[in-house]
């Protein structure tokens, strides 16, 4: 299923789930209040309660309800879908929630004006509104009917109530068919048309709909329900529906409904012949007791072991297909829940923790292993907390990580996470952009023996000695491990450990996490690792006290050896527009084949070239199983729209004043629109070498020269798709995604990169660069990130992206630690001198600093604060 | 500048080209003062059964001046919108002295104050204007009062949507420009603020537009009635309100966070009145001006408001240095949002398109 798909709880409707009207008949909301709550905690994204029942007061009921639920935190979480078939119930439960929630339903049943009047009210209320496909002459069951009354309602909306498109949803109406009533035939095919016709022509609206329904002619007969239910989805959701009423325990596999059962199943859904109906009531009553349908056997010969090594095998080879049957299984078989865990599940864990070790597994593969893992405990939750045993947990240890404050980067610290709990660390992972308070107050009620601090962003580097300087002050003695991209074990030696005592540790990539944690919650290793840790960061602070000989020259000297670009023997190109340019949802397709690979398999530990890592003795298996993966994604993500590109690209005429560039919003050069601030390199330099600055590429009066800027991102969907996955307990495709957005982030900018180069800017209008000779950077003119070595100053982007509008442009922001978002975004400036070449600017000195702060305008503090990983010095002396 | 047509044209292009300042605290500038019991009594209410002292909206009838007096000093500091003298000026809130009765007598005079102050120094150049506030009132509509009756209510939606209705009307005909719906700490009090206000809007056929301004009240990041900045923005969008934002409980650097969370979600300006820090031993606040206007002049630079004041504890000296720090800045440019079902419980949920 699509995760895009929209999961409606169904269980909280007095008309559908008959011991949810026992408990509300008998006045036990409290029992009724625990079956939202597994609602939630199985996966619904929005909960729909009815109280439409003839004995019961609607209002009262609806009122009790929803005031109940307003108090437990972790049903209130999500939105509330009003059901009822009676306007004044739903008012009533309008008038009690406090979310966005959605009104199902109001329809034209009673003629134009009670419609207009309730979805004005819907608005005033501020909810969403599902209309159903019923009018004054009754409930449309045509595909033209359907869409007619549709189109009808939409036009009313938008026009005369002003209702926002993308809050209307449609319910066509799904009727039962194999009725045995020639008029049921069409009824399912109908519905799917009716949906493929509405998603094409009302813009921005939504299709949901009550999937039972459509099976009811064969109650009692749950396989074929159940593959009614599948057959029926797939096909509806591929036509566009958005949501649906469903239960989820209720679904099969496409895929692995038996072939015969699902052509039958199919042809009655899709009516396509007459004998439709018959010909599934023969070969129903065959299905009737099975539990599930089975697909070829000869692949599936590992179904016939003994349900322990089928759990160990699904484990190690990363199969949740059968995961929920075979745990039922096993937890029917076991004398408690929690022995399912602690026995098949752990042992099958080990041998995946076994292989990871021995380097026989790969990240990729341990990540699908995991999310097998995490679906079979969300399986076995509900039971265990019905029995209330306490959790007699064999937990290796309690391990709270965090994205620091400021920080959106989460792909790391996200395999991470994964890699500890498939080792039995129970991980609480507080998200990304987390304050020092919020990580130590959980780490205290958490009981917590390790924290873990991620981050991507050089800034994030001070935010780190933040909290393990909070840490020492609230007197916390735990281990504090360090991780991420700019982190270093240097870093960490001379900045974090000497704040904070309780061992501090850095720790490189994901295959070490469970090595360093055993280390240092083993009784019998802990002292020694951690002698070791601080002997050898001690080592390193000494080698850098005596080491610290580097030789950097004034900048003054710097400045007279800088570049010598002759800029009157120069002609710029003028770019084909100033000002800026915004692109919104840009087409995906361009973007895939600008992917640059290698850096992704590095994100997943696998380190080769691509292709030829896909070819290596070691990891190739493992490098095209996940190439695989990621090709079958990307596909998706193009086809089916999962995420908008969008960006930005600007050019304004500038002139180099010193190591700054200008900007002007004029050809003139009269009304002075920005400056950016360059560094320049101070390092001791062999005879000939220049001390680069970037603004040594861009010419003075003399020229008229031009500088460009641009910010793009895959788009701001991504973490709303990849929370879906983790609700569905699977980081596997949680983490692929991410790290596919952050490619085609990348792939966008190499893209527009080209484009101007041919087109917007033009200097190089006949390049045509193969992929592999784009990534090798053969060609003319630069584009440098703020934060990054050539201008290594974070805080320069906000210049950027204010003379961008990157916000409205591009709906990209910046984080107080100049982090973007979306998180898969890259910025950046364009220089078009040939001789414009990457550099690093490498450390600084207090002289530059200090001319550079004035520059800004910004105090000296500030500026060494966001420099600090360049400093050539140490500002505390 | 004579017509409410005009002055809303003006306050739409002041708000393209600047970050509007909104004036300080009301209450604590009142507290100052050291007014006694006989001080809120007036001549009006010298025989009145119970205690007025406190009952800072009833000097809008008994000590007017006063009143004036502060708007006017925020005025001078450079504050181009005021907040009238009228927080708690709803039958709901105005019960504790049993002055139902006069809530409507106290929103006019309090909306016609500010606005022959604002009048007074408004000019083509500068033009000022008057937000009518709207309270939350001292009853939740989500949250129990009592523990052990989690589904028990001592106000109900209806019962506000009325008392609200019946403020904007006053309000409105003491010559407010806009409603500010402020210290938002249950979000199903500000719906029926909104449910009030736009059904005015429908009957009168005539909008005004309308600040909303939630609080979030500790360091959890989360409203009172426990909803995110996020989820907070979907329940108030269907508004379209002038600006969305945070104001009180918190003060500037621990607020930030949560300003930042709501501009990059939503797609109107965006307002921040934080305290003067946070609370001394005292309940005092200690930030001082210089401090307060650093972090706003940073969120300004930051892109991340439009609309920027004071509340509890902050003084007209607080507002001058806000005014100073963010002058000739560029407000936020808001973003539009792709069209997306966008719904809330305690938490936000946006389906994917």
């Amino acid at each position: 299923m699509q995760t895009s798909f929209i999961n409606i709880g169904e269980r909280t409707n007095v008309t559908g789930s008959a011991r949810f009207k026992k408990l509300v008949m008998a006045g036990d909301y409290g029992t009724a209040l625990d079956v939202a709550r597994q609602q939630v905690e199985n996966g619904a994204q929005i909960i729909d309660i009815n109280m439409d029942e003839g004995l019961l007061d609607g209002e009262q009921a609806m009122t009790t309800f929803l005031n109940l639920i307003a108090s437990e935190p972790d049903i209130a979480r999500v939105p509330i879908m009003i059901d009822s078939s009676k306007w004044s119930v739903i008012e009533a439960g309008l008038k009690c929630v406090q979310g966005k929630a959605i009104v199902n339903s109001i329809s034209l049943k009673e003629g134009e004006e009670p419609f207009l009047k309730q979805a004005r009210a819907c608005r005033r209320y501020g909810a969403a509104v599902v209309v159903m496909a019923f009018d004054e002459n009754g409930q449309a069951e045509t595909v033209d009917r359907k869409v007619d009354i549709c189109t009808r309602a939409y036009n009313l909306l938008i026009e005369k109530v002003g209702f926002p498109p993308e809050d209307i949803v449609f319910d066509p109406n799904i009727f039962a068919v194999a009725t045995g009533i020639p008029e049921h035939d069409d009824y399912g095919r109908a519905f799917i048309e009716a949906t493929r016709r509405i998603k094409a022509e009302l813009p921005h609206a939504h299709v949901s709909g009550g999937v039972s329904n459509v099976s009811f002619s064969f109650r009692g007969n749950e396989t074929v329900r159940r593959a009614m239910h599948s057959v029926f989805l797939y096909h509806a959701i591929h036509a566009g529906m958005d949501m649906g009423i469903v239960n989820a325990g209720q679904l099969d596999v496409y895929d692995q409904i038996d072939a015969e059962l699902r052509e039958r199943v199919e042809d009655v859904i899709l009516n396509r012949r007459k004998d439709a109906s018959e010909r599934l009531l023969e070969i129903a009553e065959r299905y009737r007791d099975q539990t599930n349908s089975t697909t070829s056997e000869e692949v599936l010969a590992w179904r016939l072991y003994p349900v322990n090594e089928r759990l160990s095998h699904a484990l190690v080879n990363g199969i949740n297909t059968f995961i929920a049957e075979d745990v039922e299984e096993a937890r029917q078989a076991a004398s408690r829940p929690l022995d399912v865990i602690e026995g098949p599940l752990m042992d099958g864990m080990n041998v995946v923790g076994d292989l990871f070790g021995a380097g026989k597994m790969f990240l990729p593969q341990v990540v699908k292993s995991a999310r097998v893992m995490k679906q079979a405990v969300a399986y076995l939750t509900p039971y265990i907390e019905e029995e209330k045993t306490e959790g007699a947990s064999s937990d290796a240890g309690v391990i709270v990580m965090a994205t620091v404050k400021g920080d959106v980067h989460d792909i790391g610290k996200n395999i991470v996470g994964v890699v500890l709990q498939c080792n039995n660390y129970r991980v609480i992972d507080l998200g990304v952009m987390v304050s020092a308070e919020k990580i130590l107050s959980t780490a205290r009620t958490e009981k917590a023996d390790i924290i873990g601090l991620s981050g991507l962003i050089t800034p994030s580097l001070d935010e780190m000695v933040n909290v393990a300087s909070e840490m020492k002050r609230q007197g916390f003695d735990i281990p504090l491990l360090i991780g991420g991209a700019t982190t270093s074990k240097a870093h960490t030696a001379l900045r974090i450990d000497p704040v904070y005592q309780g061992g501090v540790t850095h720790v490189l990539d994901a295959s070490r996490a469970v090595g360093v944690c055993s280390s240092l919650l083993s009784d019998t290793q802990r002292d020694s690792f951690r002698t070791a840790t601080s002997t050898e960061y001690a080592r390193i602070r000494e080698a850098r006290n005596a080491g610290r000989k580097v030789e950097r020259v004034a900048i003054e000297e710097a400045r007279a050896n800088s570049r010598k670009i002759d800029f009157t023997a120069y002609q710029p190109s003028r770019p084909s527009f100033l000002g800026v340019q915004a692109f919104a949802d840009y087409s995906l397709s361009e973007l895939v084949d600008r992917i640059d690979w290698t850096p992704f398999f590095r994100t997943w530990e696998l380190a080769g070239t691509f292709p030829r890592i896909l070819d290596d003795e070691v990891v190739g298996e493992a490098a095209r199983a996940l190439f695989k993966d990621a090709r079958a994604m990307l596909t998706r993500i193009v086809d089916e729209k999962w995420l908008k590109p969008r960006g930005v690209v600007g050019f304004w005429p500038a002139a180099r004043d010193g190591d700054d560039i200008r900007l002007f919003d004029d050809p003139t050069r009269s009304g002075e629109l920005a400056r950016v601030h360059c560094l320049r390199q101070q390092t001791l330099k062999r005879e000939g070498q220049p001390h680069e600055c970037l603004a040594d590429f861009v010419g003075g009066t003399e020229v008229a020269d031009y500088l460009g800027g641009f910010a793009v991102t895959s788009g701001a969907e991504t973490d709303a798709i990849a929370r879906d996955f983790e609700k569905l307990a699977d980081d596997y495709n949680s983490i692929l995604l991410k790290a596919l957005a952050d490619r085609l982030a990348e792939a966008f900018a190499e893209h527009m990169h080209e484009r101007v180069r041919r087109e917007f800017w033009g200097y190089s209008p006949k390049e045509n660069l193969t992929n592999e000779e784009l990534i090798r950077e053969k060609y003319r003119g630069i584009r440098p990130a703020p934060g990054y070595p050539a201008c290594p100053d974070h805080s320069e982007k906000t210049t950027l992206f204010r003379i961008l509008g990157a916000e409205s442009n591009a709906g990209m922001t910046l984080t107080e630690s100049f982090a973007m978002t979306p998180g898969a975004s890259v910025s950046g400036w364009y220089f078009a001198h040939p001789e414009a070449r990457y550099f690093g600017v490498s450390r600084v000195e207090k002289d530059q600093v200090t001319d550079y702060a004035n520059r800004k305008g910004v105090d000296i503090d500030t500026i060494e604060r966001w420099l600090r990983p360049v400093l050539g010095y140490d500002p505390a002396n | 500048m004579k017509t409410p047509a005009d002055r809303l044209d003006a306050l739409y292009s002041a708000a393209k080209t600047r970050v509007l300042v909104l004036d300080g605290a009301m209450g604590t500038m009142i507290q100052n003062l050291k007014l006694s019991e006989d001080d809120f009594r007036g001549d009006q209410f010298r025989d009145w059964p119970q205690d007025l002292k406190g009952n800072n909206d009833l000097l809008n009838l008994t000590q007017p001046l006063s009143v004036k007096n502060i708007h006017s000093a925020y005025l001078s500091a450079g504050a181009d919108i005021l907040k009238t003298n009228t927080f708690n000026a709803t039958t709901i809130a105005q019960a504790d002295y049993a002055m139902e009765a006069h809530v409507a007598d106290i929103n006019r005079k309090g909306a016609e104050i500010a606005r022959a102050a604002a009048d007074a120094v408004s000019t083509a150049d500068k033009p000022r204007f008057v937000a009518g506030a709207i309270g939350p009132t001292n009853r939740t509509a989500s949250i129990s009062p009592n523990v052990e009756d989690p589904g028990f209510r001592n106000i109900n939606f209806d019962t506000l949507a009325r008392a609200y209705y019946e403020q904007a009307d006053a309000l409105v005909e003491g010559g407010i420009d806009l409603f500010l719906v402020e210290t938002v700490f249950d979000t199903l009090n500000a719906k029926a603020a909104i449910f009030a206000l736009l059904e005015r809007e429908e009957k009168t056929g005539r909008h005004i537009p309308i600040m909303i301004s939630g609080t979030i009240t500790d360091l959890s990041g989360r409203t009172l009635s426990g909803q995110t900045p996020e989820a907070f923005w979907h329940s108030v969008m269907h508004a379209k309100p002038f600006s969305v934002g945070f104001n009180c409980a918190l003060g500037a650097e621990q607020l930030r966070p949560h300003v930042a969370a709501i501009s990059r979600a939503a797609d109107v300006r965006v307002s921040a009145h934080p305290n003067a820090g946070l609370p001394n031993d005292l309940g005092g606040y200690d930030e001082t001006p210089d401090q307060t206007a650093a972090h706003l002049q940073e969120w300004t630079d930051a892109g991340l408001v439009n609309i920027v004041g004071g509340c509890c504890g902050t003084t007209p000296d607080h507002i001058r240095a806000i005014e100073k720090a963010v002058r000739g800045k560029s407000p936020r440019q808001p973003a539009g949002l792709p069209k997306r079902l966008r719904l809330s419980g305690l938490e936000p949920f946006i389906g994917v398109a």
